[in-house]
C-alpha cells in the first residue's frame, strides 16, 4: 500500500461521518489551542516584565537592608523592615572602581492632596541629583532635584505622570503646591512614563530631596535602597563583591552574612523569571489535560470506528491486506484526525493570544518552538492514542470478521 | 491444481472437540467449475475457509499449485490470497461510498500493482464479466443486489487467480439475478477457463456445475460429474 493509497482511504473514511470526525476533532483543536494560548500568554507577560526591568537600567546593582534569600524573591524579604543603610555608606561605595553613579533612596507612602482638593496615597522617594541618572528616568516638564536644593533642604516635589495625572488630571501642575504629610511641596518638574516593572510601579511615586525625606518627612537617618550604576556590563561581578566586601567592613559584619544584600537586574530578573516560568507551566499543565481528554476522544472514536467496520477489515485481510496494511490505515485516520486538529487548534491559540492582546491589553508572543511542539504533541497523540486501535484491527481474524454482524 | 490430502480440523472451546473435517482428500485440476455441497453444519464452510487460505488445517496437507500452504501464518497466508484467490462473498462485501473502479481495483492495492496498471486491469477484469460501462463510476451503494455481485465477481477475477471461491453467491438474490450470476461464472468458467469453486447448501445451484461433491458431518460422501447440468443460455450483458 503506498502513500497516496493511505491519504485516498483515510480521506474517504474521514469524509464519510464528517459530524463525528469534526466533534473528535475538536478536543484536539481546544486542546492544541489552549496551549498555543496559555504559553503565549505567560511568555509574553515574563518577556515583558523582563523588558521593563531592563528598562530600569541594565547596569544597576541595588543594595537593600537586612537578608534576602536567593530564590525566595522580593515579596516575601521582609524588605524595609531593617534599618542598616546608613547616608555614610555612600562615601564608602564612592570609592569603588567602577562605580559610574550612586542614588541613594529612602522610601515611604504617605497621602497627597493638592490645592485642588484631589488626593491620593502614593510612593515618596527622597532622592538626590544622581537619581536619573542611574536608574534611567527622564524628566518631561521641569526639572529634576539638584544639588542646592538637597543642600537646603528645599520644599520641593517632583511627579511621577500617575500621580501628576490623579492630582491635576489635565491642567500643567508645574509651579503648583502639593501637601505631603500636611506639608506644602512646591511641584518643580514631571517626569516621563516609563510603564509598570511587575510589582513596582515608578510613574506612580514622587520624588523630593533626601535630606527633606529624612529630616521632616519621615525623621529617619536611614535609607531603604542604595542604587549604584556600574560603568560596564563586565565590571558587574567584580563591582558587587568590592561592595559588599567594603560595606561589611564599614558595618563590622562577616562578608559571607552581611546585613544587607546587594542584588544585580540579573538577580531580580532570574527571580521574576522563575515566579513567571511557574505561571506559564501550569496554564501549559491545565491546557495538557484538555489535550489529553482530546486523544481519549480520539480513541474512543477510532474504537467505534474499529467495531463498525468489522466486516470491512475482515474483507481486506481476504483479498490481501496484511496486519500491517490494517494497522497503517487506522493510525493514520488517527494521525490525520489529530494533525489536522493540530493545524485548526495552532491558528485557534494564534487568534486567542491576538485577541488578549489586543483587548486585554497583556502582551503575548506566539514562539515558533511552541508552534512546532503543538504539531508534534498533536501528531504524538494520534500515534499514541491510534496504536490500541490500529493494533486491535489488524488482529482481528478474517473469517470472524466476514461474520460479524 | 489445487490438492487435499487427508485434510482435518478440529475446533477446540472450552474443552469440547468439534470434528469439523475428517479425513477429506480430493483433487480440483485447473479450468475445472465444482460445486461442494452440503447441509448446515456440514463443515463445507470450514472447507472453504481453508481452500481460500484463510484458515489452515490441524493436520493434512493443501496443495495449491503444487505449494504446501497448510502451515502457513498469517501475513504468508495473506500473500497466497492476494495472489492465487478471489472470493466472492454471499452478501457482496463491497466497500460503500467507493466507486465501482475502485472496489474492483482494490485487491491490486494491496498487491502492490501501480495506480495507472490497477485501472486497465480493472477494466479488463469488468469487461471480462461483462459488467455494463455505464455504471463504471457508480457508487457500490447505488447498484442493485446482482449487479453488486457482478461487481464481486469483477473484484474477485482483477487479481487473475489461481482459483475464484464463491461462498452461496446466489444467497442474496431472487431465482433471475441469481441465473444471472451462475450464468456469469458459467460464462467465466466456458469462455475463460477459470477455476471455480462454488460452495452452496442448494442442490439446483450446485447443478450448475461440471462436478459436484457433496459433503456432511466433516467427509466427503459423494464425488461426482454432473451429467444433468443446466446451462443457462443467453446474454448476461443486460443490467439486473
Amino acid at each position: 500500500m503506498i502513500i497516496s493509497d493511505l491519504f485516498q482511504e483515510t480521506y474517504n473514511a474521514l469524509s464519510a461521518n464528517k459530524v463525528r470526525s469534526g466533534l473528535t476533532m475538536l478536543g484536539i483543536v481546544i486542546g492544541i489551542g489552549s496551549v498555543i494560548a496559555m504559553v503565549s500568554i505567560g511568555q509574553g507577560a515574563s518577556r515583558q516584565i523582563q523588558s521593563s526591568i531592563e528598562g530600569l537600567g541594565s547596569n544597576l546593582l541595588t543594595v537593600f537592608p537586612g537578608v534576602i534569600q536567593p530564590g525566595r524573591g522580593i515579596v516575601s524579604s521582609g524588605r524595609g523592615a531593617a534599618q542598616t543603610l546608613k547616608n555614610e555608606d555612600i562615601d564608602v561605595l564612592k570609592q569603588i572602581t567602577g562605580v559610574a553613579h550612586i542614588s541613594p533612596e529612602l522610601n515611604r507612602r504617605f497621602q497627597i492632596t493638592s490645592t485642588g482638593g484631589n488626593n491620593t496615597n502614593s510612593t515618596i522617594i527622597g532622592a538626590t541629583a544622581e537619581y536619573p541618572l542611574v536608574r534611567n528616568v527622564s524628566v518631561e516638564e521641569g526639572s529634576f532635584i539638584a544639588e542646592n536644593q538637597l543642600r537646603s533642604m528645599g520644599r520641593i516635589a517632583v511627579l511621577g505622570p500617575t500621580v501628576a495625572k490623579d492630582l491635576f488630571a489635565d491642567s500643567d501642575p508645574i509651579g503648583k503646591t502639593i501637601r505631603i504629610n500636611k506639608i506644602n511641596f512646591k511641584v518643580i518638574g514631571v517626569l516621563a512614563s516609563k510603564g509598570s516593572a511587575g510589582f513596582f510601579n515608578p510613574d506612580d511615586t514622587v520624588f523630593v530631596p533626601l535630606t527633606t525625606m529624612q529630616k521632616i518627612l519621615a525623621g529617619a537617618d536611614f535609607l531603604s535602597t542604595i542604587a549604584i550604576s556600574v560603568d560596564n556590563k563586565d565590571l558587574m561581578p567584580q563591582v558587587q563583591a568590592d561592595a559588599t566586601v567594603a560595606l561589611a567592613l564599614k558595618h563590622r559584619v562577616d562578608p559571607q552574612n552581611p546585613d544587607f544584600s546587594i542584588l544585580s537586574q540579573a538577580d531580580i530578573i532570574g527571580t521574576l523569571t522563575q515566579v513567571t516560568n511557574t505561571f506559564t507551566i501550569f496554564l501549559a499543565a491545565v491546557a495538557g489535560i484538555s489535550l489529553i481528554v482530546g486523544g481519549i476522544g480520539i480513541m474512543n472514536m477510532m474504537l467505534t470506528t474499529v467495531t463498525e467496520r468489522t466486516r470491512e477489515i475482515g474483507l481486506r485481510k481476504a483479498i490481501g491486506a496484511k496486519k500491517k496494511d490494517i494497522s497503517m490505515q487506522f493510525l493514520a485516520e488517527a494521525v490525520m484526525l489529530t494533525f489536522l486538529g493540530g493545524v485548526i487548534g495552532v491558528m485557534l491559540g494564534w487568534a486567542i493570544s491576538f485577541a488578549v492582546s489586543s483587548f486585554a491589553g497583556i502582551a503575548t508572543s506566539v514562539s515558533i518552538f511552541s508552534i512546532l511542539l503543538a504539531f508534534g504533541v498533536s501528531a504524538a497523540i494520534g500515534i499514541i492514542f491510534g496504536y490500541y486501535p490500529a493494533r486491535r484491527a489488524a488482529g482481528l481474524n478474517p473469517i470472524e470478521a466476514l461474520r460479524y454482524e | 491444481m489445487i490438492e487435499c490430502k487427508k485434510i482435518a480440523k478440529i475446533y477446540k472451546d472450552a474443552n469440547i472437540e468439534t470434528r469439523a473435517l475428517k479425513n477429506v482428500s480430493f483433487k480440483i485440476n485447473n479450468g475445472e467449475f465444482v460445486a461442494i455441497m452440503g447441509p448446515s453444519g456440514s463443515g463445507k464452510s470450514t472447507l472453504m475457509h481453508i481452500l481460500g487460505c484463510l484458515d489452515v488445517p490441524t493436520s493434512g496437507q493443501y496443495l495449491l499449485d503444487g505449494h504446501d500452504v497448510s502451515k502457513l501464518t498469517g501475513d504468508e497466508l495473506a500473500d497466497i490470497r492476494v495472489k492465487k484467490i478471489g472470493f466472492v462473498f454471499q452478501s457482496y462485501n463491497l466497500l460503500p461510498r467507493a466507486t465501482v473502479l475502485r472496489n474492483v481495483s482494490l485487491p491490486l492495492v494491496y498487491a502492490g500493482v501501480k495506480k495507472e496498471e490497477r485501472e486497465k486491469l480493472a477494466i479488463k477484469s469488468l469487461t471480462a464479466s461483462a459488467f455494463p460501462e455505464q455504471f463504471w463510476n457508480h457508487y457500490s451503494n447505488q447498484l442493485s443486489g446482482g449487479m453488486m455481485q457482478r461487481v464481486a465477481i469483477a473484484r474477485a477475477l482483477v487479481n487473475n487467480p489461481t482459483l475464484v471461491l464463491a461462498d452461496e453467491p446466489t444467497g442474496n438474490l431472487d431465482t433471475k439475478t441469481g441465473e444471472m450470476v451462475l450464468r456469469t461464472f458459467q460464462e467465466l468458467h466456458f469462455n475463460h477457463g477459470r477455476t471455480i469453486i462454488l460452495i452452496t447448501h442448494e442442490q439446483y445451484v450446485a447443478e450448475h456445475a461440471q462436478r459436484i461433491i457433496q459433503i456432511r458431518d466433516g467427509e466427503i460422501i459423494t464425488d461426482n460429474i454432473n451429467h444433468n447440468r443446466r446451462i443457462i443460455n443467453g446474454s448476461i450483458s443486460s443490467p439486473l
